[in-house]
């Protein structure tokens, strides 16, 4: 496993040494999420009796900056090193499909924690949501970090071009995260709404992270866990499975 | 379980590779071996194939039929093995632009699961001339030096077999001498080399013995003296203004004014002579001297074209 971990630790001081784009810009982003949504909708939602409504957006946007950051990793990594043609470098390794996707997967989770570390530290301090089950926190971030990172190590491997892995980021990821219940209830929705929204995922992963602040959420967190994991292991099959078999990298 | 002992460096055995379905034949049976501590030279025309080998041999492109071995593991069934045995220096100039000199020399060790080799590393930048950029990062080197850096790279974990895909394209004399000086000496040391270049010349200096590809065939292969003693071994070098005899110009290299022409014995000098007086074609400049690889090569490939 040594050279799984110098992948691994390669990956993290890839984005590592671009950090101000790679962890300070989404910082950034969310709290500006969270100043504009925040302001305007605090005295107008309310979500449930207990919690304010940027209460209620903090851990949503976390997590929606962990996912994100953990799918952007995998695949911005993949996708530069297929272009610029240095992935021969790896190629050339001894490395298995195993230690391929445990250093792609696990650096995205590294950078997911540390943007969603950064989101929560600066908009902590806008409206604490307390802390009800910090176990279900950890393991909804990691899960969910691991599944966006394997969805960005499958797209990477996927796309030939960076217009294709845009296109793979703003119209799957991109509307699934935001119609997930980022900055609103699921049922606050319609009937209809209500029930696609339970065949997303990342509806899952937000309720379950939130769960772990609130100790309320939409469905049970188990219902929640079981979801993220069947996820993560269905779509860990598929990036294994393409590794294995050396898809669109090896001719 | 293989013995790598006792197996060749490399083995190429039957190696067919296709695309299209079996329209294109980039590999048509390739068989060949390697034996450990040979400076070996694969050469060919643009297309025959060398690079498609190379990479079946790394593990870029899968064979369609056929088996390669290094140090006796399969590159498919035993592939870890086989790819710590090799170093392979990429033709395309690549680079991470994230990472200095020593950064890229330390991950690509540590893929092979090689830690702590600085004092290695330290050797390699001395001899390959880049002790002064060991913490630039690769964007600020030339193109020579970053084709250094792929030349350390494929040695840092001291492999038994280097494989050089056209390592001196484009870059300069001082280069050339250097990296052929290292990789002399660790042929030197029992290391077997694989050498592709379009420098014919260099070929002939270093490899003990050459193969030369055609359309995905090996059409020659034989000790480099062996390869210069039994095909031509004369060449008349003149320069003239008129037209050559059909029979002359069938076998003659033009260069502008200067012609180069190939002849077996010294009796083929005398008739060659002979014919271009009787033909009254004015000769200026005459040399008489052996045959290069280069003459060969193209006696060799001008041969399978008819």
């Amino acid at each position: 496993m040594k050279g799984a971990f110098t992948l691994f630790k390669k990956e993290v001081l890839r984005f590592w040494k671009v950090a101000f784009q790679t962890v300070c810009a989404p910082v950034l982003t969310a709290v500006m999420y969270l100043l504009v949504f925040g302001h305007t909708l605090e005295d107008h939602v309310k979500v449930y009796e207990t919690v304010g409504y940027t209460q209620f957006l903090i851990p949503g946007l976390v997590m929606m900056s962990v996912l994100q950051n953990a799918f952007a990793n995998s695949s911005s990594s993949l996708i530069q090193s297929k272009i610029t043609g240095n992935l021969v470098f790896l190629l050339l390794t001894p490395l298995s499909p195993a230690a391929w996707f445990v250093a792609y997967v696990g650096a995205a989770v590294v950078r997911g924690l540390a943007v969603g570390a950064g989101v929560l530290a600066v908009t902590v301090w806008f409206a604490p949501p307390g802390l009800d089950n910090l176990l279900w926190v950890l393991a909804f971030t990691v899960l969910g970090a691991g599944l966006m990172g394997t969805l960005g190590l499958i797209a990477g491997l996927w796309a030939e071009k960076f217009d294709q892995l845009a296109a793979f980021q703003n119209f799957i990821i991109m509307p699934m995260t935001f119609l997930s219940g980022v900055f609103y209830s699921v049922h606050s929705l319609p009937s209809f709404w209500l029930g696609v929204s339970h065949l997303n995922p990342f509806f899952y992963m937000i309720d379950g992270f939130r769960r772990g602040f609130f100790g309320v959420s939409d469905v049970s967190p188990w219902l929640s866990f079981a979801v993220v994991s069947v996820s993560f292991a269905v779509a860990a099959g598929l990036a294994l499975s393409l590794l294995k078999r050396g898809y669109k990298i090896r001719s | 379980m293989p013995n790598s002992a006792a197996s060749p460096a490399i083995s190429f055995e039957n190696v067919k590779k296709t695309y299209r379905g079996g329209q294109l034949k980039a590999l048509d049976g390739v068989s060949f071996d390697i034996q450990p501590g040979e400076f070996f030279g694969l050469l060919g025309p643009n297309g025959a194939g060398k690079t498609t080998l190379i990479s079946v041999l790394a593990g870029l492109t899968k064979a369609t039929e056929g088996r390669v071995r290094v140090m006796g593991h399969d590159v498919v069934d035993d592939y870890a093995a086989a790819r710590k045995a090799l170093g392979v220096v990429p033709q395309e100039l690549v680079f991470d632009p994230f990472f200095s000199v020593r950064e890229s020399l330390r991950i690509q060790s540590g893929y092979f699961g090689v830690h702590g080799n600085d004092d290695w590393i330290d050797e390699l930048l001395h001899n390959l001339g880049l002790t002064d950029k060991a913490n630039a990062n690769m964007r600020q080197l030339s193109g020579g030096m970053k084709r250094r850096v792929l030349v350390a790279q494929a040695l840092v974990h001291r492999p038994p077999v280097i494989v050089l895909d056209e390592p001196t394209a484009g870059v300069d004399v001082e280069l050339r001498q250097t990296l052929w000086q290292f990789i002399a000496r660790l042929n030197k040391e029992g290391h077997t080399v694989l050498l592709t270049t379009h420098y014919l010349e260099e070929a002939e200096a270093l490899c003990q013995r050459i193969g030369m590809l055609k359309a995905g065939r090996i059409v020659a292969l034989d000790r480099t003296s062996q390869l210069l003693a039994g095909t031509a071994s004369t060449m008349l070098r003149f320069k003239t203004d008129a037209a050559l005899p059909p029979e002359i110009a069938a076998r003659a290299r033009v260069t502008g004014r200067i012609v180069q022409v190939t002849a077996h014995d010294a009796h083929e000098v005398e008739t060659t002579l002979a014919e271009l007086r009787a033909k009254g074609v004015p000769v200026e400049d005459l040399e008489i001297g052996r045959a290069d690889l280069e003459d060969v090569f193209l006696e060799i490939m001008q041969g399978e074209a008819a």
